[in-house]
């Protein structure tokens, strides 16, 4: 038998961004980009899950059902995001530890678990609008992202039933998106704002080649912060003006929410906003002039500029020898935004690329390097953040430091210190601080299984390899036989591999349950069309003509339909209703005058 | 196979920077990951691990000191193990005053001691490059021991400039 085979494995770029997420991929020679999906998950009261824009008024109607901003959750423990949930209304569920699981309704789930629905929603839409399956994604994360934030976002991508060929730092995508590469030389800085992240990058460009120097930034800063802050003001006005206090109800929160950005959003290109808000038959204005929102939003925009001046100097480069800056993210469309970057680079910013498309676009051109159609470019990335072991009285030793181009490793050899000892701990940390407990803990693994000799003797070579997508593998051998050690890798945040898979699995699982539970209701419906058909028949003449026997039959068969009709099996449905049309098809032919006879004949399946 | 040989390049102390970047572009042409993605799952890991070697090559050798220190490692030199511990005789004074304005808090003196270590470790630099220059036309091992000399007192001037702050 013939197998055609034909290239249809389309790679897309993926933007998972905080506030929105976008699909793109390359269409011959430039990058497509799908509508934005705002990133909103909400679990309905019978367990469907609704994304995007529908999603939006579910923020409102179930904000107990609903979450946004599930990426500011991604790879962190609970203890990392107790000043988030003061200001975020996500609702963690208690039995919560390593891994932070959210409550929506009755269910929980994982930051990855709701990611993965966001991912699944863009894999569908780019399959309906590429007309084929999608298996395979470039995912952009912010370029100052750990180990753990990373993993999460490629575990995300993993449940949504994609392989995820590259995890791509957001600046240099949007780098690669605008095609500076024309430029055949020279230094560009990208200043990327976006709802929950703040990242810089400086890249020196060389012939197609996209060379970071340095990264820095801040993964909990962005236009959130500046909602965060008109929301409260709004809701202080409330207190005093009404003396209630709504920061406690959902739906209130939520609306008013809804209602400062978009007062935010205006106040980008209007002296003067406000914010209207009805509750309860009470209503409450707000004028906010320009001004006030400039005072109000200062020392935001002041966080981002020690960043960009740390990178400057990790780069080695002035401002005068940065030739140009590209602005990415909604949040860089707030004019005080923009004033703050000029002063600073002392160059008029690039913001011809739509600001939320930009880093999808450059996803799009990397999916497009990955897969061979897109030619003689290349990036070449960093790590942001330094890795390091801690060695004895918790200070740490730094093993590969940032700014590192990736892949990068190191190799270093441990040994026991007491005699007969056959394993090793090792902790793992990332981070710029001298000791241990200052830094991000990564993962601790147990070299273990070594042969027992006298303490200093064994040689154990470990290899640290932080790999394209700026996530750490570690390897081990033993130096004298160069055997492989055994290694027992435990994760400090995040799902380990064996949860990560158990989700992979329930995600197909569900994807079949959901298959099934479709195929049923479509079955339902063409069972219902023909025995609506059959009881409009009997109320014809053509009815009577039949004969008893013939009439038996036909109730035979309606009876065999309703039995299997409430089961859970569409193919014993499709049966039914197969042996339905076939003892009707006398009483159609009979009916052939008329309007009955047509709907009979339309139920032909 | 060491950096050197990765690289192509003699196993010299002084390298042209802009020469090194050239091969390291143009092996990064060749060996990164991105090019190989299409390829099997053994093939993906050898560019991985080859790209790995390549940019720590060039991350090594671009910089002079990290380049010396290696190269003194290959060529058996023991490098990590000269204490910086131990005051060099000729800057005993030196070291006993910036104690003295450490204590003091003085923020003048200590200004004045950082730019002279400053001085200091330029003129180190200069001599730093001629002995490079040296093995590089001689391969004497005694040009290395003069280098080893010198990074260690480099490095001990280098701390004395991070020192010489008032504490925040």
């Amino acid at each position: 038998m013939f197998q055609i085979e034909f290239d249809n494995d389309k790679v897309v770029g993926i933007d998972l961004g905080t506030t929105n997420s976008l699909v793109a991929w390359m269409d011959l020679t430039s990058p497509e980009v799908m509508p934005l999906v705002p990133s909103i998950v909400s679990v309905s009261p019978s367990g469907e899950i609704i994304v995007g824009d529908l999603a939006r008024q579910e923020l409102i109607d179930h904000p107990d059902r609903t979450i946004y901003s599930v990426k500011r959750l991604m790879g962190r423990g609970i203890a990392d995001v107790q000043d988030e949930l003061k200001l975020f209304p996500f609702r963690i569920a208690d039995d919560s530890e390593s891994i932070i699981r959210v409550q929506l309704g009755e269910r929980t789930f994982t930051p990855p678990e709701i990611s993965a629905f966001i991912l699944r929603q863009l894999k569908q839409n780019a399959e309906g609008a590429l007309g084929m399956p999608v298996t395979k994604a470039v995912i952009t994360v912010p370029a100052y992202f750990n180990d753990a934030q990373r993993q999460a976002t490629r575990d995300a991508g993993r449940i949504a039933g994609l392989e995820v060929l590259r995890l791509v730092n957001e600046p240099t995508a949007a780098a690669l998106a605008y095609g500076l590469d024309k430029r055949r030389e020279g230094i560009i800085a990208v200043y990327d704002l976006g709802g929950g992240t703040f990242d810089i990058s400086i890249l020196k460009l060389h012939d197609g080649i996209f060379e970071v120097l340095a990264t820095n930034g801040d993964t909990h800063l962005g236009g959130d912060d500046i909602d965060n802050r008109l929301l409260h003001i709004a809701l202080e006005d409330l207190q005093s003006e009404w003396g209630e206090d709504l920061s406690h109800i959902g739906e209130a929160v939520q609306t008013l929410r809804q209602e400062v950005i978009r007062a935010k959003e205006s106040l980008s290109f209007l002296p003067g906003a406000h914010i209207d808000f009805t509750w309860h038959g009470k209503s409450y204005h707000r004028e906010i002039t320009r001004e006030l929102f400039e005072n109000l939003i200062k020392d935001i925009v002041d966080r981002t500029l020690g960043p960009c001046r740390n990178c400057m100097k990790d780069a080695g480069v002035t401002p005068e020898q940065i030739d140009e800056v590209v602005l990415v993210g909604g949040s860089t469309r707030i004019p005080m935004v923009r004033g703050a970057v000029e002063v600073l680079f002392r160059a008029k910013p690039h913001t011809e690329l739509n600001p939320d498309e930009v880093v999808a676009l450059g996803a799009a051109v990397q999916a497009g390097i990955l897969s061979g159609t897109v030619e003689n470019q290349l990036l070449l990335d960093v790590t942001p953040l330094s890795l390091g072991i801690e060695i004895s009285g918790g200070v740490v030793s730094k093993i590969i430091h940032r700014n590192s181009t990736i892949p990068a490793s190191a190799s270093e050899t441990f040994t026991t210190g007491v005699d007969g000892q056959t394993n090793v701990l090792i902790h793992v940390v990332q981070g710029e601080r001298e000791l241990a407990k200052d830094c991000r803990s990564l993962l601790r693994f147990d070299l273990k299984d070594i042969a027992p000799m006298p303490a200093g003797m064994p040689r154990i070579e470990v290899r640290f390899l932080i790999d394209a997508n700026g996530i750490l593998n570690v390897t081990a051998r033993d130096a004298r036989t160069g055997k492989e050690q055994s290694i027992d890798v435990t994760p400090s945040y995040g799902l380990t591999l064996e949860q990560t898979e158990a989700m992979i699995d329930a995600g197909y699982e569900h994807a079949d349950e959901d298959l099934q539970a479709a195929q049923v209701a479509l079955a339902r419906v063409d069972a219902d069309g023909i025995l609506l058909a059959i009881d409009k028949a009997k109320r014809n003449d053509a009815w009577l003509e039949l004969t008893d026997a013939e009439r038996e039959v036909i109730h035979d068969a309606i009876r065999q339909l309703q039995t299997v009709y409430h089961g859970d099996d569409h193919d014993a449905i499709r049966d039914k209703i197969d042996v339905l049309n076939d003892v009707t098809h006398n009483l159609a032919e009979n009916m052939m005058n008329t309007a009955v006879g047509g709907a009979l004949k339309g139920t032909k399946v | 196979m060491d950096y050197f040989e990765f690289l192509d390049l003699p196993r010299n102390l002084a390298i042209d920077g802009k020469d090194l970047e050239k091969r390291f572009y143009a092996l990064s042409r060749q060996l990164h990951p991105d090019l190989h993605s299409r390829k099997s799952p053994a093939e993906r890991e050898q560019a991985e691990e080859s790209t790995a070697v390549l940019n720590d090559a060039y991350r090594t050798l671009r910089e002079p000191i990290a380049r010396a220190e290696y190269l003194l490692k290959l060529e058996g030199f023991d490098i990590g193990e000269q204490t910086t511990k131990d005051v060099p005789p000729e800057l005993l004074e030196e070291v006993f005053e910036l104690n003295m304005a450490l204590e003091e808090a003085d923020v003048e003196q200590l200004e004045s001691a950082r730019q002279r270590f400053e001085g200091m470790r330029i003129e180190l630099d200069s001599e730093l490059e001629q002995a490079f220059a040296r093995w590089d036309a001689t391969r004497d091992r005694e040009a290395l021991t003069g280098v080893r000399g010198l990074l260690n007192r480099r490095k001990y001037i280098t701390n004395l400039i991070n020192k010489a702050h008032v504490p925040d």
